[in-house]
């Protein structure tokens, strides 16, 4: 095997994506993507059987795709890594019981991957194949809501915060549902919160309160994590007001009133678990992080207290396999252990574990 | 060929002309994800093979309950596509209906029902017609597969491990069936009894859910107006 520059192939079918992706190295070569968003717009929000029933039809065109693409063949990958949690249990089952078929068709190595810090290893498909030391991840999309630490990406990552209800991609699409608006409700809300006025309504900021974040030295129950789902119901509150009073509801007033209560909870939180946690650089990942305004906050913020902030592009910050296989190509470079093809997928999977141990 | 069933247990078995080589079996009906790529594994290494020595793979199509029922199906297609192989897809209800037309024709019974659990207090079943020729019984399928509560089920004796689970709601449960689950064995056996006879295998590998999504399209919130 070249562990140099290994050739992987990674899979994620954590939620809606099929998500196929191959890399040399840290050198990106496919990431083939077939979504099944379309299918949950008249839901309003992924319906696990749905997203199930998509991936199975969509996994074996799409490894037939990202090899033409990639123009490589089966025989000769290095290793195979696939997303075994967190995410939705229906869905991770089939890309893993997928890759599990190809790794025993091709004799190839199977390594089982955290779906979240996936996310931070893009971070290593850019030029330099190197993070920077004093890493953090922000990553925020319709199934996750995290901040992170990452000193070592195989083999120290540790979670900071993270939402304790909602998602916040989850609540802009409840949001949007309350709005009238399109799904997914992250750019419909941006783009309808720009001619509105984020002052127009005082909506409550998550576990912001004294008893929750306690001081640096003595940090309360949540002083990093998040909690959406009060401010949805206040939204829900205010429409209804509106709507009982037979006026119309401002809508372009309450989605920026809304993102901005988003926005600043998450910025804040972040910026404190950064300079907290000797975080110099940062990385944002998920589908949320394409929403503008919340870049444009979180990079001023870290920016104030010397933090860059890192952005992939978009293709890269939604849920993909390319970042699965560039996690994947760099335990195989560090010369880890492969999963096997015996585990289990946990929909659970704590940040801690970088890849299952072998069963 | 290579076979794999995951609507019920999750089974795999390796055959040639019919006969049954070697197979796998859970005893459990929640495993699949687990059970089937090891499985593979360990029985193309006992028998020495490759995928190059394999002609085809097949894959029971269900009914079953989803996320087993795409275990297998999903490992079979990629398999499929990853040796260059043919996938071919049967009802996996044909499997246990191939099994028991030996019993149903000693007991005289030329048509009767496969049964077998779908939870939620349904099963799912499929009818069969069964004569004999020279090479042994042949089974026809009347209708496609389907899912309901018991007393929906035809008035024709019943096989399957559905049989012990509502002897009381079916008009003719013949017992010493409960467990019969549909297997990957009795899959090669009914592919076999299929293209022994000259005809070909499907080579459709959709699933057979019979049930919808259950996903509900939330009711329309009140227009808000700008
Ligand atoms: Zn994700």
């Amino acid at each position: 095997m070249n562990t140099a520059e290994p050739l992987v192939m990674g899979i994620e079918s954590s939620c809606d994506e099929t998500g196929i992706g191959i890399v040399r190295g840290t050198e990106l070569l496919t990431n083939t993507v077939s979504s099944s968003m379309a299918e949950h717009v008249r839901f309003g929000g992924v319906i696990p059987e749905i997203a199930s029933r998509a991936h199975l039809e969509a996994f074996v065109p799409a490894v037939r795709a990202a090899l033409d693409d990639a123009g490589v063949t089966l025989d000769q990958l290095d290793a195979i890594a696939v997303t075994s949690g967190p995410g939705l249990a229906g869905a991770l089952m089939v890309g893993v019981a997928a890759a599990k078929a190809l790794a025993v068709a091709t004799g190839k190595p199977l390594y089982a991957i955290n779906h979240l810090v996936a996310h931070v290893g893009v971070g290593l498909l850019d030029d330099r194949g190197e993070l920077p030391d004093g890493l953090g991840a922000l990553l925020v999309s319709g199934g996750h809501t995290e901040i992170l630490a990452v000193p070592d990406i195989t083999s120290d990552v540790r979670l900071l915060g993270a939402t304790i209800d909602d998602a916040a991609g989850e609540a802009y699409d409840k949001v949007a549902r309350l709005l009238g608006l399109s799904y997914p409700g992250g750019p419909a809300i941006d783009k309808a919160a720009k001619d509105g006025d984020p002052t127009a309504f005082a909506f409550p900021r998550g576990l912001t309160a004294g008893k929750y974040m306690g001081s640096a030295e003595n940090p309360g129950p949540h002083r990093y994590d998040m909690s959406f789902s009060g401010l949805k119901t206040a939204v829900a509150r205010v429409v209804e007001a509106f709507d009982a009073a037979g006026q119309p509801v401002p809508v372009a007033d309450v989605a920026a009133s809304f993102q901005e209560s988003v926005v600043d909870v998450i910025a804040r939180k972040t910026v404190l678990a950064c300079t907290e946690h000797g975080i110099t650089t940062l990385l944002m990942g998920g589908g949320v992080a394409a929403n503008s305004r919340l870049r444009e906050v979180v990079t001023a913020r870290c920016g104030e207290h010397g933090i860059p902030v890192v952005i992939p592009p978009l293709s890269l910050c939604t849920d993909n396999g390319a970042m699965v296989a560039a996690l994947g190509s760099r335990l195989v470079a560090q010369g880890r252990q492969p999963t096997g093809i015996s585990f289990t997928a946990d929909p659970g999977l704590p940040v801690s574990a970088v890849s299952m141990p072998a069963a | 060929m290579l076979s794999l069933d995951s609507s019920s247990i999750a089974s795999v078995a390796l055959s040639r002309d019919g006969e049954v080589l070697s197979r796998f079996d859970t005893v459990d009906t929640r495993s699949h994800a687990e059970a089937l790529a090891p499985a593979v594994h360990d029985l193309m290494a006992e028998a020495g093979l490759t995928g190059t020595d394999l002609d085809a793979v097949l894959v029971g199509t269900g009914p079953g309950p989803f996320t087993g029922l795409r275990a297998g199906l999903v490992t079979g297609r990629t398999l499929g596509f990853a040796w260059a192989l043919p996938v071919h897809g049967v009802c996996s209800l044909d499997a246990a209906a191939f099994h028991v037309a030996p019993e149903a024709l000693a007991a005289g019974h030329a048509e009767f029902v496969v049964v077998t659990d779908a939870r939620r207090k349904e099963l799912y079943r499929r009818d069969y017609r069964v004569h004999e020729d020279e090479r042994g019984p042949v089974i026809t399928p009347l209708g496609d597969p389907r899912v309901g509560p018991p007393e929906d089920v035809p008035a024709l004796p019943c096989y399957g491990s559905g049989a012990g689970l509502y002897p009381d709601r079916l008009s003719h449960a013949v017992p010493g069936f409960s467990d019969l689950h549909p297997s990957a064995a009795d899959l090669a056996r009914a592919a076999w009894a299929i293209t022994s006879r000259g005809q070909e295998l499907s080579t459709d590998t959709s699933p057979l859910y019979l049930r919808d999504s259950d996903a509900k399209v939330p009711a329309s919130p009140k227009r808000a107006t700008r």
